[in-house]
């Protein structure tokens, strides 16, 4: 029932949501504690695109931390609310739009490869019992379903047709799991350069 | 927090509001209204906004961008027509008491849309706890909590994999000939551990995504987020430089070769080979093997016969094993892109492991032959061999995922056991030759 409500305001719905995410940037910098300071316009901006990509989800105000969330229903990966700092360097930033863009990359490709995974198997099941003349559901109203021996065939088949798309996805996770473990490295070394570098200066004056 | 005074009145609202939209498709809309209006109406309207923005997007994100058109159901259209945008924007505006922030605003949005949608943000805000939906509530900051990196690092290295490996690494560290040597043997338990630590950190770094798609791997930290990859690779860092160190110079350089070749072979060979080929089970079986030969090794300085016997043993045991726990992941690695015997070879998949538990007969009756163990040894171990046999056999015949089980769960036991009957049954120092009366 409820969807349904939903779906009835479904226009003024999307005209809501787009002033939300609007909107979003500055009602996340209104309530945030001293701890995270208010972003200018930059972060601002920054703030509403990766809201508006992981929407239906705002972190507490006051976290200065990304976010994950549970298991995506068709990709099963777990997406991530990256947080935008104030101060976020030139460096952050690059690591946190690589992450972001991995996170799309990987949602993509695993929730078309699942979602392709259970039609095929779906068509597969059919054809098979069409073939042995059997109805997709027994008198009992239970779903037919084939043992693993004989969806042995279908998944067989299913390895070996996405055998080529598994190569170049393979080759790219590996290229930017290390690009952005990498970038995380020297991320974590600027900090730690930022932080040695103001006692250093107070030192020298 | 700004609106905790209002969380419990908010909390109780709430409820109601729950119970309010649960009639309103029910009834007419005038009933409906007639029902808002006996409580405070104003605040229940927007709550309902909030919600429904919230089932609206949440929805929205679940059909993963199609263009999902429900039909709209005529008795909820026109209440959403009543209760206009207008009308509700200016009730809040008029009924929140929250001083309004001060915000460095360089846009300058409506200032209507951000009095109401600030009052939005506050109801979240304070109803988090009560309006979240199941999917928010596993929404986790993160944090590394300093308390939790101990179970994290035990997960993410397969510390109980880790212990089997060092426990055969002892097995061969105690089938060496030669006197037994505690500190040798105890830096070599520590050195294998923390290069195994270090291997399985590495490979769960490069398999998140397909560790997130199957089931028996869908809870490693990697995947649930609880550490950072760089962290991971810091961590097996810090396990390989010290444990291979400890091998090198503590053990023997040989023992220390063989451990930076295990960990090669288990992270750069093995690891991206299982999406190319079905050669990945070969090479795996080599990574379980290494680790006995290590302690033989570690023992001795020199890679003799009884090295590569135990490497043998261990070598034909990793196919009735694997090749059993993989008949009932099929599903998983064809979705997942993994190459494996029992997706796209499956007769050889069950072929294979017959003839290593069949090899497994064989390596135990070399034993005594290549000096290892008394003739003792083949005929104490020839029931458990048999029986692995069998099932291996049953396994071959039946192809079924009963007799997979099977196998797997007597393979579970049948290595302690095997190894265990080997240290019985050592051969002791001095009394060398074949054919030496057995020695019970």
């Amino acid at each position: 029932a409820l969807p349904c409500v939903a779906a009835a305001g479904g226009r003024w719905m999307v005209g809501f949501r787009a002033s939300r995410r609007a909107l979003l940037p500055p009602l996340c910098r209104a309530f945030a504690r001293p701890g995270c300071p208010l972003g200018p316009e930059r972060g601002a901006e920054r703030r509403e695109a990766a809201a508006s990509r992981v929407s239906g989800f705002c972190p507490p105000r006051k976290s200065c931390r990304d976010w994950i969330g549970p298991p995506d229903k068709h990709s099963n990966l777990r997406p991530i609310h990256f947080y935008i700092p104030e101060s976020e360097s030139p460096l952050e930033q690059k690591l946190r739009q690589l992450r972001q863009e991995t996170q799309e990359w990987n949602q993509q490709f695993w929730a078309n490869q699942n979602l392709t995974f259970r039609k095929e198997k779906e068509e597969f099941i059919h054809s098979r019992l069409k073939a042995k003349g059997l109805e997709l559901r027994s008198g009992s109203g239970q779903k037919a379903t084939l043992d693993a021996e004989e969806m042995a065939d279908f998944y067989k088949e299913f390895l070996s047709k996405n055998f080529q798309k598994h190569m170049y996805y393979n080759r790219d996770w590996y290229k930017r799991n290390f690009a952005i473990t990498f970038f995380m490295g020297k991320v974590a070394l600027e900090r730690v350069w930022n932080k040695l570098r103001p006692k250093h200066k107070k030192s020298s004056t | 927090m700004a609106a905790s005074p209002h969380t419990l009145s908010s909390r109780l609202l709430t409820g109601c509001a729950w119970y309010l939209e649960r009639r309103a498709v029910q009834e007419a809309p005038h009933t409906f209204m007639h029902l808002f209006r006996s409580i405070n109406r104003r605040w229940i309207t927007f709550q309902h906004f909030t919600f429904l923005k919230r089932m609206y997007v949440t929805q929205l994100n679940r059909s993963l961008n199609q263009q999902v058109k429900r039909k709209p159901e005529p008795v909820a259209l026109p209440f959403l027509e009543k209760t206009s945008l207008g009308q509700a924007k200016a009730e809040i505006c008029e009924m929140r008491p929250l001083p309004p922030p001060s915000l460095p605003l360089s846009r300058k949005p409506n200032e209507k849309e951000l009095l109401e949608l600030e009052s939005a943000s506050i109801i979240e805000g304070s109803l988090d706890a009560g309006k979240e939906t199941k999917d928010e509530k596993h929404w986790k900051e993160m944090k590394l909590h300093l308390d939790d990196l101990p179970g994290i690092l035990a997960r993410l290295s397969k510390i109980k994999l880790t212990a089997l490996v060092v426990s055969t690494t002892s097995a061969g560290f105690a089938l060496a000939p030669g006197p037994f040597d505690w500190p040798c043997f105890l830096l070599t338990s520590l050195g294998t551990g923390l290069a195994s630590c270090a291997a399985n950190s590495i490979n769960q770094f490069f398999e998140v995504p397909f560790d997130s798609n199957m089931n028996r791997t869908k809870n490693r930290p990697l995947v649930r987020g609880q550490i950072s990859p760089l962290l991971a690779v810091s961590f097996a860092t810090c396990c390989a430089v010290p444990g291979v160190a400890l091998l090198t110079w503590g053990v023997n350089p040989l023992t220390g070769a063989l451990g930076v070749f295990n960990i090669f072979l288990y992270t750069c060979c093995y690891t991206p080979l299982k999406r190319i080929s079905i050669a990945n089970t070969w090479v795996g079986a080599v990574v379980g093997a290494v680790p006995p030969v290590m302690g033989w090794t570690a023992a001795t300085g020199s890679l003799d016969a009884g090295a590569f016997l135990l490497g043998g043993i261990l070598y034909s045991w990793q196919f009735p094993h694997f090749n059993a726990l993989s008949w009932g992941l099929r599903e998983d690695y064809s979705r997942g892109g993994y190459c494996m015997m029992s997706v796209t070879h499956p007769a050889l998949c069950r072929r294979v492991a017959l003839r290593h538990c069949l090899a497994l007969i064989g390596l135990s009756t070399a034993a005594p032959v290549l000096d290892v163990t008394t003739w003792t040894f083949p005929v104490i171990s020839l029931p458990i061999n048999l029986y692995i046999t069998y099932l291996g056999f049953r396994f071959y015949t039946d192809a079924d995922r009963k007799s997979s089980r099977k196998l797997f769960f007597c393979s579970l036991w049948h290595l302690p056991l095997l190894l265990l009957l080997m240290l019985t049954c050592k051969r002791p120092p001095g009394a060398r030759g074949a054919g030496a009366e057995p020695q019970s």
